[in-house]
């Protein structure tokens, strides 16, 4: 008989990396964003930026999943609930080799596997179909119920916008993953603070946010989403709730590591042109 | 045809034989669950059923995810909310990745009866028809029902299933083999045709009886697959008979009259009519009194039946 424990070590490929090589990677994930973007003509660089450190942390220090074997049945999975960071998810999948890298250039383009909003048809290593927000963390609740029925012991973990929680749908399911009891869920908010028309204040007040969850009967972890020591402890606590699903409001900057495209709701879902990349590429030596 | 049986209670037994037959089936159900009869279910496998509450969207979101982890949800409320309140999370998260879901809707189309215009769904089939790689059942009495469920939990890819709330004759006997994508010829006839279905069915049937007696012979179609549709029979009625009569309890927009329009424009053009709701919302009633308001009785595809053959006749008049 297999030993389950070494089944998992084996197919755990990847490789974790140290917070220094994290850095490192985190700047390689926003230059490919910047260019493919910029390649594409089209797309959201302002809300993949911001989700840089959170996503790096989950591939390359949480996530048990294997590249080679993206349907194995026991990973952990990740769920883009904001469909238009889609870029961010690419180029992590490339780094970790899910895709070739040279193919983050054919974003958005005619006969792409990389659709301009996450296709799961298409593109190995994406667990779900989004782009139209507020529909991922119901998905990621059925997935996490599945998990349960079978007795799996993986984790799932769905990454929100937090203008995606505008929508009534978000809320449905945060009292139905608490009430379900789902400890294999956890949600990341990337709380940047902006969405398409503005600040998320002036457009629909999402504040005491924290409290929202807390009272949908969620446990709240809050981080600075892009210090890699606060992220990885917290999803360590994250892990570690027992009886209640968690959430970690990660605080983030819109754009972030992009000087120009920092906080400005422009950049939300406009592409730099050449010459903004050719400055992004040199902030983001 | 005497004898009647619920649809509604033909689902929710055939999901508890199902259940025992497959531990991948999974029952969803959105605070409805003893108008939907999933409760069968429920009852004997309470750890693979889960109420949503009245969270509909959130619901259909579950199924998916479920779905994508290789098990068979059927998820089920009344045809006003699944599809209508949720159509976006069905094509969003089911019908672009083609998920494996089985959405079963009770309570479509006017027979609801007295809760009036905001549960009486009569755009429903439009809905499901437009969403790319659905397939879309209409069942006809509780013996179809049971089959038409059977055939979606073994058969892989989204379905809408659409089931009404009276008990409704029995057409079939036990005998019956649902196939999908077959029109059934229930009668046949060279005169005419007349393609129904659910409630419409009895209706046509009581037509088709109605008319032979004025020696107007009518073939009659149960098209309770409206997607995939069952062209050839369409094509076939066409030009056997050279005329032909949809009924259906739903909007005359994109139920089955545009789907067997478009098929006889493409292939046999031949004069048509449509026995189906107007553009107008229903009211409180009892079913009968509504089917009656609505055009929908096997008087009112009488009428049409005999508007299409004198069209046929006099073809150089019109």
């Amino acid at each position: 008989m297999e030993d389950v424990g070494d089944k998992l070590k084996v197919n755990a490929r990847t490789k974790a990396l140290s917070v220094t090589e994290m850095e490192s990677m985190a700047k390689k994930l926003r230059r490919h964003i910047v260019t493919m973007i910029g390649k594409a003509g089209s797309g959201h660089p302002g809300g993949s930026l911001s989700a840089v450190e959170i996503v790096t942390t989950l591939y390359f220090r949480v996530l048990r999943h294997n590249p080679q074997d993206p349907q194995w049945p026991d990973r952990d999975r990740f769920i883009l609930s904001k469909g238009h960071a889609a870029p961010v998810l690419y180029a992590t999948l490339a780094e970790c080799g899910y895709i070739p890298v040279d193919e983050l250039s054919t974003l958005r383009q005619l006969n792409s596997r990389l659709q301009g909003h996450t296709d799961s048809t298409l593109t190995p290593g994406i667990e779900m179909s989004a782009g139209s927000l507020g529909q991922g963390l119901s998905f990621s609740l059925g997935v996490a119920i599945a998990a349960r029925l079978n007795s799996q012991q993986h984790t799932v973990y769905v990454l929100l916008g937090d203008g995606e929680c505008d929508e009534g749908q978000v809320w449905e399911a945060a009292m139905a993953a608490a009430h379900f009891k789902l400890d294999n869920l956890v949600a990341i908010v990337d709380r940047n603070q902006q969405q398409i028309d503005g600040w998320t204040c002036d457009v629909m007040e999402l504040e005491p946010f924290s409290n929202k969850w807390q009272s949908f009967g969620w446990h709240v972890i809050e981080v600075d989403g892009h210090d890699f020591a606060q992220l990885i402890e917290a999803f360590e606590r994250a892990k570690s709730v027992k009886g209640q699903p968690a959430v970690i409001i990660a605080h983030t900057t819109k754009g972030k590591g992009v000087s120009f495209m920092e906080n400005n709701p422009d950049f939300h879902g406009k592409a730099p042109n050449a010459e903004q990349v050719e400055l992004a590429l040199k902030e983001l030596q | 045809m005497d004898q009647v049986a619920s649809l509604r209670e033909a689902y929710g037994k055939t999901l508890l034989e199902l259940g025992k037959e497959n531990p991948d089936i999974v029952v969803l159900d959105a605070d409805l669950c003893r108008s939907t009869m999933t409760y069968h279910f429920s009852g004997e496998f309470p750890d693979r059923a889960f109420d949503c509450g009245i969270a509909e969207q959130n619901m259909v979101g579950i199924a998916a995810g479920l779905a994508a982890s290789g098990k068979v949800p059927f998820a089920s409320t009344f045809a006003v909310f699944v599809p209508g309140r949720c159509f976006d999370q069905i094509r969003m998260s089911i019908a672009q990745p083609g998920l494996n879901v089985k959405l079963v809707s009770t309570h479509g189309g006017i027979t609801v009866g007295e809760d009036g215009t905001s549960h009486q769904s009569i755009e429903d089939l439009a809905l499901a028809c437009a969403l790319p790689g659905f397939t879309v059942i209409v069942p006809a009495d509780a013996i179809e029902t049971a089959q038409a469920v059977r055939f979606a939990a073994s058969n892989y890819g989204p379905f809408y299933i659409r089931l009404c709330r009276p008990a409704l004759p029995l057409i079939y006997d036990d005998n019956y083999r649902f196939e999908l994508g077959k029109a059934v010829v229930l009668r046949q006839g060279t005169d005419a045709t007349i393609s129904a279905i659910g409630v419409m069915v009895t209706a046509a049937l009581e037509a088709a009886d109605n008319l032979k007696r004025e020696g107007i012979d009518c073939r009659v179609l149960n098209m309770s697959t409206l997607k995939p549709v069952d062209e050839a029979a369409i094509v076939k009625a066409a030009m056997d008979t050279g005329a032909i009569v949809t009924a259906e309890e739903h909007l005359e927009n994109g139920g089955l009259g545009s789907i067997v329009a478009r098929v006889v424009a493409r292939n046999h053009p031949v004069p048509l009519d449509f026995v189906a709701i107007k553009d107008t919302y229903a009211i409180s009633g009892k079913p009968a009194q509504l089917l009656e308001r609505y055009g929908l009785t096997s008087r009112d595809i009488e009428r049409a039946v005999h508007g299409v053959i004198k069209k046929k006749s006099g073809s150089l008049l019109f």
